[in-house]
């Protein structure tokens, strides 16, 4: 079966079960081929588990997912078309980084050169020869997209790779997340951490408790989730005021000026032309990702803080 | 091809597959030596009593065979494998090979070094390998290691765990075999059709093994098979093993 053009996972109804625990519900979604697709959710969301699912390691209750067309079980060199990073401490600890590598190009016939590259290319070569167990985490991550990109693979999968990295570390991911999306591969990465996403990707798909809340683009998101309002100040507010309720704003009194919402700050401004009334300030107030992220999981986290007063769903 | 030289090369680059390899073979030929020096007149050594040692190093063989799998469990590189060859069961296949022939080695290794230390320390008995029963006694220690260490990774997948495991595998090889003709009435009948019992049988088994006494060699089996049947019911044993854990494996979430 030949995917769609552009997208390069397909999950569809994607569901499973552990026991009496639902942990991906009915979960479909699309990443776009060339884009930074950024996979949110709260801890617990499932989204560890749709990544396992979409590479085959764990077997779905229900549903299905390919990549690129295909069921990942189904792909004879795996390592060639696709690049996960699910955990850096999947790696022995008394076998070298370069060991590691080798055995991993070896099974999917890649050539020995592709080892040297990769360390270069993550900065690891001068311990390639150290057992794994002594990486820092930093260093694990590090091995692990080497792992990753040993296959030149044009989609890469990987979860929480910021998480518990310091902040040079974290710089560092980011940057090479950017670097691999400008070289045209399909990126997917999992976050709970939205300022992260807002850095990194182009697309987002939001998860909680397993089910889809959001897909589509960053930009969108923040758009559809978050109240974006625009501030007005004028020495003639009032008649300001009857201009723009007319038009169908909502207002609000922010102290001298006015919090315009339904309306962007191009059309209060026009508006205000047109009735020959002078502005003081004319300010867009976007909404930030963090608050539309709680906006719209707020009612679907897993573990909610039994003595808070949780967010309303 | 390509997946028994990533076994291999993932299976000689940690350090347990050496530790196992020489404590096996230090084991089974320390105790050829033992043999070898305590004989004296009244009992010689014999081809049979070379190999005195065998289960010793058969135990720890089943040992790094099951680690041989449950590390990569214990360490996730088991998923790291799924994903770089997803068909589970050739990359499961692929390792038991490569354990099995590793197991192989090392038995001939382990029997010819008994026999040699033997006719070293004791130049003047007579060891010569001119029976099939003294060949099968010494060369047949291989082929026993091979399908032990297949025993022992089929466990390996089904259990996961290296202490369980191990211990399910001793337990198992050192009393339950043995136990189990404590059993009235019928202990003895079940006894006989025991798969280490068969391999015992094997090595130990034919022709008229009343004759020998019992420190003379490996203590002698009462399998219900004549020794190269009783190889192929332990090999069947093995397969048996090894389908249920591919099965299993294929199943399960990694």
């Amino acid at each position: 079966m030949r995917a769609t053009i552009g997208r390069m996972i397909e999950a569809s109804g994607l569901t499973k079960h552990y026991g009496r625990t639902v942990a991906v519900d009915n979960l479909s979604f699309t990443v776009s081929e060339g884009r930074v697709t950024g996979f949110l959710g709260p801890n617990g969301a499932g989204k560890s588990t749709t990544m396992r699912m979409i590479l085959g390691l764990d077997r779905p209750t229900s549903g299905d997912v390919r990549i690129d067309g295909e069921h990942y079980r189904d792909l004879r060199q795996p390592l060639r078309t696709v690049g996960a990073l699910l955990d850096a401490k999947w790696v022995h600890p008394n076998r070298s980084a370069r060991a590691h590598l080798s055995w991993l190009a070896t099974s999917n016939k890649l050539p020995g050169t592709a080892v040297d590259e990769v360390l270069d290319l993550v900065g690891l070569t001068s311990v390639a020869r150290k057992n794994a167990g002594g990486f820092s985490l930093g260093m694990s991550q590090r091995l692990g997209i080497a792992a990753a990109l040993l296959g030149d693979p044009k989609v890469l999968l990987f979860d929480e790779p910021v998480n518990g990295l310091d902040p040079e570390g974290i710089l560092w991911i980011r940057r090479f997340m950017h670097r691999l999306a400008e070289e045209g591969r399909t990126v997917f990465v999992s976050s709970h951490l939205l300022s992260e996403m807002s850095q990194t990707a182009q697309d987002l798909v939001v998860i909680g408790r397993g089910k889809l809340i959001y897909q589509g683009t960053v930009g969108d998101f923040i758009a559809h989730a978050t109240e974006n309002s625009v501030l007005v100040r004028s020495p003639e507010l009032g008649r300001l005021a009857e201009v723009l309720s007319a038009e169908g704003a909502k207002l609000s009194q922010d102290g001298d000026g006015l919090q315009v919402s339904g309306m962007d700050s191009a059309e209060v401004g026009e508006l205000a032309a047109a009735a020959r009334i002078t502005l003081h300030e004319l300010s867009n107030h976007a909404g930030s990702l963090e608050q539309a992220f709680i906006q719209l999981t707020g009612g679907t986290v897993e573990y909610q803080a039994a003595t808070e007063e949780g967010p309303t769903a | 091809m390509t997946l028994l030289a990533v076994e291999r090369m993932k299976l000689f680059s940690t350090r347990s597959p050496w530790w196992c390899s020489l404590i096996a073979l230090a084991l089974t030929v320390g105790f050829g030596a033992l043999m070898a020096g305590t004989a004296n007149t009244e009992t010689p050594l014999t081809v049979a009593a070379t190999q005195f040692g065998y289960t010793f190093g058969l135990v720890v063989i089943m040992v790094m065979a099951a680690l041989a799998i449950t590390t990569e469990y214990r360490f996730g590189t088991i998923r790291a494998t799924f994903l770089a060859v997803p068909n589970r069961g050739k990359a499961l296949l692929a390792k038991t090979a490569v354990v099995a022939i590793l197991a192989g080695v090392l038995g001939e290794l382990a029997a010819f070094g008994s026999w040699g230390i033997g006719k070293l320390i004791k130049p003047a008995s007579d060891l010569a390998l001119n029976t099939p029963y003294e060949w099968r006694a010494v060369a047949g220690v291989g082929l026993v290691y091979a399908v032990a260490a297949v025993i022992a990774v089929a466990v390996g997948v089904l259990v996961r765990h290296s202490a369980g495991a191990i211990a399910l595998l001793l337990v198992y090889v050192q009393l339950v075999e043995n136990l189990v003709s404590l059993i009235p009435r019928i202990g003895n009948d079940i006894h006989r059709w025991m798969p280490f019992t068969m391999s015992a049988k094997f090595i130990t088994g034919d022709p008229d093994v009343t004759l020998r006494n019992i420190n003379e060699g490996p203590p002698l089996a009462d399998a219900g098979l004549s020794p190269w049947p009783a190889l192929l019911y332990f090999a069947g044993f093995a397969v048996v093993m090894m389908v249920i854990a591919l099965a299993v494996a294929n199943r399960r979430d990694a």
